[in-house]
């Protein structure tokens, strides 16, 4: 349970020296319990109390950060309409050191390329998780050795063999692998290794309880630094224990489940598990490991990743400003938009697609779509003048056609008077660009 | 050690809504669906009841729709006769329901006579034993025309019928009514306007239990986002008790996601998006099932290979967790 403002005061020195910022012991304990604060700033709380607030001041779900910067946890919602997501799924693609070195390096290449393009954002995948599937140290050991000398993203080592990871990590240590599995069987000789590598440790339960169990005796070792996997494999029960991680982290401050949950995929062929894996993303997983590596099948789920973590708040946003999209001419149209992403790239693919090169004035409306920026009065006939005038849209074109949105055609008669160009009603939807394109513009 | 799972306590649960009527209720299919019910969030089997599955109705069109070929492919030998289009979709893809949209109607198209479509939504009937989800060609003077013959054709059969949109539902709900159907409620992607809409609707005397809800949802990559924390706090609503958010949520996926230029454009134009066809086939499912997550009791779809990854994906979400 979180602990409250007075709890804390009590654990305080209570000199009112005033050096953490706030003035009394009482004022900081209070700033601390609503997480306003840190601990650190109090250079006399002692040792003893310090052990003690850790608990309360800490974030529900630690935040965990292994190779290149994959960084996993530290949520604080069910909901993203609560607050939002915050740091993305972590998608790590499996080679298993069954696999020759050919097979190997083809793979690692096919991971390496998995990086997109789609609406101005790029999406990558972060990681590479190598399974001691053969269950022979030296081949684990080759198999580590050939992935990170072929690819820059984060790794993640997989095996129950203490010893095999020991050796397996050594030469790559300076990575900072993610590594694993620590069960039951293994956990004394797993934490030693990570924690002599100084490197987090992927821990797997059978279901919930022993993994709680788990947790409970590798914490007790000292070690911290932790990734869980309540180790079921079928989505419905996965669900279920990844719902319950992060609301036991979250609502009832469970601290053995206060670290960034792993989910593993299951189906063979790559389309259920890029389904599967996709509901895992939706819920609450901070890393998922699948086998997938096909383009096709990953840019479909680093989509949804990328649109479900987007703050809810603060919509993305395209610079606005005269956008030109092909080889455009002072013959080229001139289409005035809002500067919402989402807005902005669905009326630039139709431009594309009409094969015309053209002008996208993006006007500034705080990332909101053409609607909603008309009713809150940010698609005003003044603001798209300003905007025509600022970005010279005179000097690169040799006509004076404007063509504005359909759903602020009442813009038009005042756009006209304030620019002096003709304002030209285009389509309501972008899906009604090209044909308008045609008629208007003869392509 | 014993984990003491953390259980919400819910008030209340997702209203149902029965679509189609067997014959000793009054109309000619072999069984109903029923969608709606829980008393939980979306497939936590181990806090509440989940306890009708989500189905999936697939998309026929009276006249051939203007999709991608690799969309069409399937049904190229049934795509001008909407009655062996909608046989297939049961027959071979497994579609719990015919989602049949009457676009021929549209006034700028082929102006299809509301005769017509009543008679296309008859041939239908007599082709499946599954209940039908209808909706006209969004002319809203020509769909209130259409929608009230249809209503009236299919007396009884409890189809549903849409759409009822803010500024224009009255006639499509008397319709509803009169002959005994169901209704879409579609509001853009606004709490306001959904509850306000379904209390419009219920005032004109259709039970609530008559009412689906449509939140008009973005596609893959194109605003599901938006569609995935309205659906969700419309879930939540519907737990604590708002009897006005409490309706089914049906979604246009096949539409939504096959409008995406990443559910159309070819590798060669875009190498770096990988083979269209299995990208196609991901956008339309990953949609489905997201919404799938947020409470989304009924899924409107094309794409026969993502209905079958839909179908797996409810199958294993209904695997008990408890
Ligand atoms: S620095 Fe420490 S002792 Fe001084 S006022 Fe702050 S909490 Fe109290």
């Amino acid at each position: 349970m979180a602990l409250t403002g007075l709890d804390i005061y009590k654990q305080l020195p209570k000199k009112n020296c005033g050096e953490c910022g706030p003035p009394t012991c009482l004022a900081f304990a209070m700033a601390l319990a609503s997480g306003k604060a840190a601990l650190d700033s109090c250079p006399y709380v002692s040792a003893e109390a310090k052990e003690n607030l850790d608990a309360a001041s800490a974030p529900p779900i630690k935040l965990i950060k292994f190779g290149a910067g994959a960084a996993l946890g530290d949520e604080t919602v069910m909901f993203r309409h609560e607050k939002t997501f915050f740091h993305e799924t972590t998608i790590v693609v499996r080679v298993s050191d069954k696999l020759s070195q050919a097979e190997i390096a083809a793979k690692v290449a096919e991971i390496n390329d998995l990086t997109f393009e789609r609406v101005g954002l790029q999406y990558t995948v972060q990681g590479i998780a190598i399974d001691n599937e053969s269950g022979d140290a030296a081949k684990f050991a080759t198999a580590v050795q050939e992935v990170a000398a072929n690819s820059q993203l984060s790794l993640v080592l997989l095996t129950e063999d203490a010893a095999a990871l020991k050796s397996a990590l050594a030469p790559i240590a300076d990575r900072k692998p993610l590594v694993g599995v620590a069960t039951a069987a293994n956990y004394e000789a797993m934490v030693e290794v990570a924690k002599g590598a100084g490197v987090p440790l992927l821990v797997r339960g059978e279901n919930l309880d022993s993994l709680a169990e788990l947790v409970e005796k590798i914490t007790a070792l000292g070690y911290k630094d932790l990734v869980l996997d309540s180790g079921s494999r079928t989505t419905s029960r996965v669900l279920a224990d990844l719902t319950q991680l992060r609301r036991q982290a979250i609502k009832k401050k469970f601290r053995l489940f206060g670290y960034p949950a792993a989910a593993f995929t299951q189906e063979e062929n790559p389309l259920d598990e890029i389904i599967q894996a996709g509901v895992y993303v939706a819920k609450y997983a901070s890393m998922v490991v699948l086998n997938a590596s096909k383009k096709e099948h990953i840019l479909p789920l680093l989509t949804i990743r990328q649109n479900l973590y987007t703050d809810p708040q603060k919509p993305i946003q395209v610079e606005p400003k005269l956008h030109a999209v092909g080889e455009v001419s002072a013959d080229s149209p001139v289409y005035v938009t809002t500067n919402f992403s989402l807005t902005y790239y669905t009326v630039q693919g139709e431009v594309e697609a009409t094969r015309i090169p053209s002008y996208i004035l993006a006007v500034d409306t705080d990332g909101t779509s053409v609607l909603t920026a008309y009713a809150a009065g940010k698609f005003e006939p003044e603001k798209v003048a300003e905007l025509m005038q600022k970005f010279e849209v005179a000097d690169k074109v040799n006509h004076k056609n404007v063509v504005i949105p359909g759903y602020v055609a009442v813009i038009s008669g005042k756009l006209q008077e304030l620019s002096g160009w003709k304002v030209v009603v285009g389509p309501r939807e972008a899906s009604g660009i090209v044909s308008f394109a045609k008629s208007n513009f003869g392509a | 050690m014993a984990v003491a799972i953390v259980k919400e306590k819910w008030q209340s649960r997702v209203g149902q809504v029965v679509i189609g009527a067997t014959p000793e209720q009054g109309g000619t299919r072999t069984h109903t669906i029923t969608i709606g019910g829980d008393s939980t969030l979306p497939f936590l089997h181990f806090e509440g009841e989940v306890v009708n599955r989500p189905a999936v109705a697939m998309e026929v069109n009276d006249v051939e729709p203007d999709w991608h070929p690799l969309l069409k492919e399937p049904f190229m030998d049934v795509i001008n006769d909407p009655a062996a289009w909608a046989k297939k979709c049961v027959e071979e893809f497994g579609a719990d329901l015919i989602y049949l949209k009457l676009t021929g109607a549209h006034p700028e198209g082929a102006n299809r006579t509301p005769e017509q479509c009543a008679q296309t939504v008859k041939d239908v009937l007599a082709a499946v034993g599954v209940p039908l989800v209808i909706v006209g060609c969004e002319d809203d003077d020509k769909d209130n025309e259409v929608m009230a013959a249809v209503a009236e054709a299919a007396a009884g059969e409890n189809l549903l019928l849409g759409l009822a949109q803010q500024d224009n539902y009255k006639s499509i709900v008397a319709a509803c009514m009169v002959h005994k159907h169901s209704i879409i409620a579609r509001s853009p992607l606004d709490i306001n306007i959904c509850k306000q809409l379904n209390i419009l609707i219920n005032e004109m005397g259709l039970p609530l239990d008559k009412i689906v809800i449509d939140p008009m949802i973005g596609g893959l990559g194109f605003g599901i986002e938006y569609a995935y924390s309205i659906m969700e706090r419309a879930r939540l609503g519907s737990l604590v008790n708002d009897k006005m958010l409490a309706m089914p949520m049906v979604c246009t996926v096949g539409y939504e996601a096959n409008r995406a230029k990443e559910a159309n454009v070819d590798v060669d134009e875009f190498p770096g998006w990988g083979e269209l066809k299995d990208r196609a086939i991901l956008w339309e499912a990953m949609t489905a099932t997201t919404l799938l997550q947020t409470g989304a009791s009924l899924l409107l779809m094309r794409n026969p290979e993502a209905v079958r990854l839909v179908k797996k994906n409810i199958d294993e979400l209904m695997v008990s967790n408890a």
